[in-house]
C-alpha cells in the first residue's frame, strides 16, 4: 500500500509514477511529484519505480479561470 | 495520464476569410451623423504609465471635462479597478441604485496596460453599480479600447448621466477631438455595430486596427445581465472581434444610459508608448517570458493551441465540470465539446491574441458558422472561442453537447450583449426547475426547457433580446427568478434557494466546489460575487490536500484574492501568471504561487512606474483596494457576513439522486469526517448529516477567513486594519465602518 495525496492506493511490484497517474486519472499537465520527499522530474515518470509504503505527493498547480 | 496531441491534419477545412458582411448601410449612416457636442483637447502619451488625467463625460448634460489623477489616487488605488472604485465612490450615495443617473461606468486600463513586451498586458477594468447585486461590480476585459484610451491621453473614462436618445461617444486620440453624436438608426447588436463603427471611424484601411468599439446588444436592454463587448481588429481575418466585460450587468447599465457605443481612435501602437522608467528591464523580462512560452507551453497547458478550453476534459476527469446545474461533475458526452474537438474546429490562422505582444495568444476563432436560428439565421459568422467557461456554462451545465449549437449560443450571447457565464448558470437553473416541476410548459410559455434542448435554450435567448415571454423573466438572473418563483408558489422555497447558484445576486462561474471547502470560500467570500478571478483553490485543497486546516484555507483565501486583485489594478491578464510555468518552478519554494512570475510582475510594475516595489508591497497595494471595496459594499447596505452566504448546492448534495450518484464518497465522509456509521441510515438521513457538517464547516471557514483578513466576525474591516493600510485617510470610509463596530 502507498499513500498518494494522503489517500491509500494498492501497491504493485514495478509500479511507476506514470502508473500512479493512470490509476488516479490525474490528467492535468502541470504536476509536481515527490516520492518520499524526492522530486521526480517529468521525464522520469515512466521509469521511476515507486517502493511499497511510499508517500507520494502529486501537486497540481493552480488552474481554472 | 495522457496529454492531448495536436494533429494538424484533422483541422477542418474552413475558410477563415469568409463571413457575412454588414457594411451595406455604412454610407447612409455616415451621412446621417448628428453631432450633439464636440470639444478639442491635447492628446498625450503616458509618462511612466500614467497620463495623470481622466476623462469625465455626462451623457445627459453633455458635460465633457478632464479630471486630474492625483498622487493620492496613484498611491492608494494604483489604477484599473482601483480608479474605477474611487470614482464610483465619489459619484454615488448609499441610496443610489444601478439605474439612477449618478451611477457611473468607469473604464480604466491601469499603469502597466498597453505594454507590448510581455504577455497579457492589454486589459481594462470596468466598474459600475451592478443591477444584479446593487454593489460595485468589476469586470476585467481584453480588446484594444483600454490601451488606446490611455494612448489617447486618459487613465480612466467616467461615464455618468442618462441620455434622452441613443448616443455614441467618440474619442479621437490622434486629432484631439471628443464628440458625442446622436446614434444613427440601425444596429444595436455588437457583431454588426462593431463592424459598422470600426469602418465608420477609421480614416482608411490601415487605420482599422487603431479603432476599438465598446458596445452591447439587444438583450442588454431587456435583462439585468448585459455585458460589454470590447473590440479588436483582426488583421488576418480582416474582421472585428470582441472580448467581453461579462459579469454583473454592466451592459444593462450602458443601455440604460442610452449609450449605443464608445469608440476610440488611438495612435498606431508601438512598444514605448507607456514611456516606462526602465525599458531595458521590461524588454529583458519579456524576452525571458516569451522564451518560456515557446519552450514550455507545448508540453504544459497548450494555451496557444487550445486556449482555456484545454481544461474542459481535465475538469471532467476530476469530477469538477458542472453538469446539469452543478449537480454532477462529469458526463460521458464531454468529448464532443472538449479541446480535442475545438482543435479541429477553430481556425488557427496563426497565434491569436487580444493585445499586441501577447505570446500566450489564447484567443481562438471558430469561423464559418452558419446560424440556424434568430434574426441572423443563415448568416455566416466567426465566433470567438469557446473558452472554458462558455463550453462548461452553455454546454455541460445545461446538457448541451452539440458543438455547433454551443457555438451558436456563444455567438448570440456575445452579439446580444449577455454574459455567457451568467446565461449558462441561469439556464441550468431554469432547466433543473423544469426537471423538478417548479417550471412547466405553461409557466415557460411553451418552452420545453429539458436538459440539452438547445433549440428551446436559443429561443429563450431570442426572447430575452426581444424583451418578451419567459426570456424576459430569465433575464432577471437567478436571484430574482428565485424570488419570482417562490412568490408565485411555483415550488418548495428551500429547494429553489438550494439549487439557485448565486451569491450576492451574481451567478456562479463554472466549477464544482462541493468537495473543496476552500473554493466554497473562494466563491462566496468575494467582494463582487462568485467569480473565479479571486481564488481558484480546488486543486490545492481537494486534490493536493495542501490546505488541511481552516487556518491554511484562510491563508490561501487571504493571499490569492489579493494577488489576483493586483492584475486588475494594473491592466494585466491572469492567464500568463500560471498557465505556463518556468522549467525549474517545481524546485522553487511555494511553486503554486509561481514565484518567478511574481517577480516578473514586481519588475514590470517597478520598471514602468519607477516606483520600486517588492512582492510584499504588491500584496499591500491590493489590500488597500480590496478592503476599500469591502467597505464600499457595506456602504451600499451589503458586504456583511449574511451577504456572503452560499447556496447549499455549492456546499453539498441537495437531492437524493445527487447523493446517490456519489454515495461511496459521501458515505465515506460520514465515517472519516463525522465519525459516524452510515449503515442502516436512509439517504435522507445521511443527506441531513452532510448538510449539518458542511454548513457548519463553511461557517467555521468564514470565521477563519475574516480573522485572517483583519475583519470582524461579521465581515467588517476593523479600524486597525484600515489604519494599517492607510485607508483611515478617508474619513468617509472610517465612518462607514464605525457604524458596524
Amino acid at each position: 500500500m502507498i499513500l498518494v495525496n494522503e489517500e491509500p492506493l494498492a501497491w504493485q511490484v514495478g509500479m511507476t509514477v506514470r502508473d500512479i497517474l493512470r490509476a488516479k486519472n490525474y490528467r492535468f499537465p502541470m504536476l509536481i511529484i515527490h516520492v518520499n520527499d524526492t522530486l521526480i522530474p517529468k521525464q522520469d515518470y515512466d521509469t521511476t519505480v515507486v517502493p511499497d509504503e511510499a508517500v507520494v505527493k502529486v501537486i497540481h498547480l493552480i488552474s481554472g479561470g | 495520464m495522457s496529454q492531448l496531441v495536436f494533429d494538424p491534419t484533422k483541422v477542418m477545412p474552413i475558410d477563415h476569410t469568409k463571413r457575412t458582411e454588414y457594411l451595406d448601410g455604412l454610407a447612409a449612416i455616415k451621412a446621417d451623423r448628428k453631432v450633439l457636442k464636440e470639444i478639442t483637447y491635447t492628446p498625450s502619451l503616458p509618462d511612466k504609465g500614467y497620463n495623470n488625467r481622466s476623462l469625465y463625460v455626462n451623457v445627459d448634460t453633455l458635460e465633457i471635462t478632464e479630471k486630474p489623477v492625483t498622487q493620492q489616487m496613484k498611491d492608494v488605488f494604483i489604477g484599473g479597478r482601483g480608479f474605477g472604485l474611487f470614482h464610483l465612490w465619489n459619484a454615488v450615495k448609499p441610496t443610489t441604485r444601478w439605474n439612477d443617473p449618478e451611477n457611473e461606468i468607469i473604464i480604466s486600463p491601469g499603469p502597466v496596460a498597453g505594454m507590448t513586451q510581455y504577455a497579457g498586458t492589454g486589459k481594462s477594468l470596468v466598474v459600475s453599480l451592478s443591477p444584479q447585486t446593487d454593489i460595485p461590480i468589476d469586470s476585467n476585459v481584453g480588446g484594444y479600447f483600454g490601451p488606446l484610451l490611455k494612448f489617447s491621453g486618459f487613465d480612466a473614462l467616467e461615464l455618468q448621466g442618462k441620455a434622452n436618445k441613443d448616443v455614441i461617444l467618440f474619442i479621437d486620440g490622434v486629432k484631439g477631438i471628443i464628440r458625442v453624436e446622436e446614434a444613427p438608426v440601425g444596429p444595436v447588436d455588437s457583431h454588426v455595430l462593431g463592424e459598422v463603427l470600426t469602418h465608420l471611424y477609421a480614416e482608411d484601411e490601415a487605420d482599422l486596427p487603431n479603432i476599438s468599439v465598446v458596445s452591447t446588444g439587444a438583450a442588454a436592454e431587456h435583462s439585468l445581465i448585459g455585458m460589454l463587448n470590447f473590440s479588436f481588429y483582426d488583421r488576418r481575418r480582416k474582421c472585428v472581434r470582441f472580448k467581453q466585460a461579462g459579469r454583473g450587468g454592466i451592459g444593462t447599465v450602458f443601455r440604460d444610459k442610452r449609450i449605443r457605443a464608445l469608440v476610440v481612435r488611438g495612435p498606431k501602437v508601438a512598444g514605448d508608448l507607456n514611456h516606462p522608467a526602465d525599458p531595458k528591464t521590461i524588454a529583458k523580462t519579456g524576452i525571458k517570458y516569451h522564451k518560456e512560452i515557446r519552450e514550455n507551453d507545448p508540453h504544459q497547458c497548450m494555451m496557444r493551441r487550445n486556449g482555456t478550453a484545454h481544461i474542459v476534459e481535465i475538469m471532467d476527469a476530476y469530477d469538477l465540470l458542472p453538469v446539469h446545474n452543478f449537480q454532477y461533475g462529469s458526463h460521458p458526452d464531454v468529448h464532443r465539446i472538449d479541446s480535442s474537438y475545438w482543435q479541429q474546429r477553430c481556425t488557427q490562422v496563426t497565434v491569436d491574441g487580444c493585445w499586441y505582444g501577447c505570446s500566450m495568444a489564447c484567443a481562438k476563432g471558430a469561423d464559418g458558422l452558419i446560424l440556424q436560428t434568430g434574426p441572423y439565421k443563415g448568416d455566416m459568422v466567426t465566433v470567438d472561442g469557446p473558452e472554458y467557461e462558455n463550453a462548461a456554462g452553455l454546454g455541460s451545465n445545461c446538457g448541451v453537447f452539440d458543438p455547433d449549437y454551443l457555438l451558436e449560443l456563444n455567438f448570440y450571447c456575445d452579439t446580444y450583449g449577455i454574459c455567457t457565464i451568467t446565461y449558462g448558470t441561469l439556464t441550468a437553473f431554469v432547466m433543473e426547475c423544469y426537471q423538478r416541476g417548479i417550471l412547466d410548459k405553461q409557466r415557460t410559455g411553451g418552452l420545453e426547457m429539458t436538459w440539452g434542448n438547445a433549440e428551446a435554450d436559443l429561443e429563450m435567448m431570442h426572447q430575452m433580446a426581444r424583451g418578451e415571454g419567459f426570456g424576459k423573466i430569465a433575464g432577471m438572473g437567478v436571484k430574482k427568478m428565485k424570488e419570482y418563483f417562490i412568490r408565485n408558489g411555483y415550488g418548495d422555497p428551500q429547494l429553489i434557494n438550494d439549487i439557485g447558484m448565486e451569491n450576492k445576486g451574481l451567478e456562479y462561474s463554472q466549477y464544482m466546489s462541493k468537495e473543496s471547502l476552500a473554493q466554497q470560500g473562494g466563491y462566496a467570500l468575494t467582494n463582487k460575487g462568485p467569480q473565479h478571478d479571486e481564488a481558484w483553490l480546488i486543486f490545492m485543497d481537494m486534490v493536493n490536500k495542501q490546505l488541511p486546516t481552516f487556518e491554511d484555507k484562510a491563508e490561501a483565501l487571504y493571499y490569492f484574492p489579493l494577488f489576483r486583485t493586483w492584475f486588475g489594478l494594473n491592466g494585466f491578464c491572469k492567464l500568463p501568471w500560471n498557465d505556463v510555468v518556468p522549467s525549474d518552478n517545481a524546485s522553487q519554494p511555494e511553486p503554486q504561487k509561481v514565484p518567478e512570475h511574481v517577480q516578473n510582475y514586481v519588475d514590470l510594475f517597478s520598471a514602468t512606474t519607477g516606483i520600486q516595489i517588492d512582492k510584499e508591497e504588491l500584496i499591500r497595494q491590493s489590500a488597500k483596494v480590496y478592503n476599500f471595496q469591502r467597505v464600499f459594499n457595506i456602504r451600499m447596505g451589503k458586504g456583511l457576513r449574511l451577504h456572503d452566504a452560499a447556496p447549499y448546492r455549492s456546499l453539498g448534495p441537495v437531492t437524493k439522486e445527487e447523493y446517490e450518484s456519489r454515495a461511496e464518497r459521501y458515505d465515506q465522509q460520514i465515517v472519516t469526517e463525522m465519525g459516524l456509521d452510515p449503515k442502516g441510515k436512509s439517504t435522507e438521513e445521511k443527506m441531513a448529516l452532510h448538510r449539518e457538517w458542511r454548513t457548519g464547516r463553511f461557517s467555521q471557514l468564514m470565521d477563519a477567513v475574516y480573522t485572517r483578513r483583519g475583519w470582524t466576525l461579521d465581515g467588517v474591516p476593523t479600524l486597525a486594519r484600515l489604519q494599517e493600510l492607510g485607508l483611515d485617510a478617508f474619513p468617509e470610509v472610517v465612518a462607514v465602518v464605525k457604524q458596524h463596530l
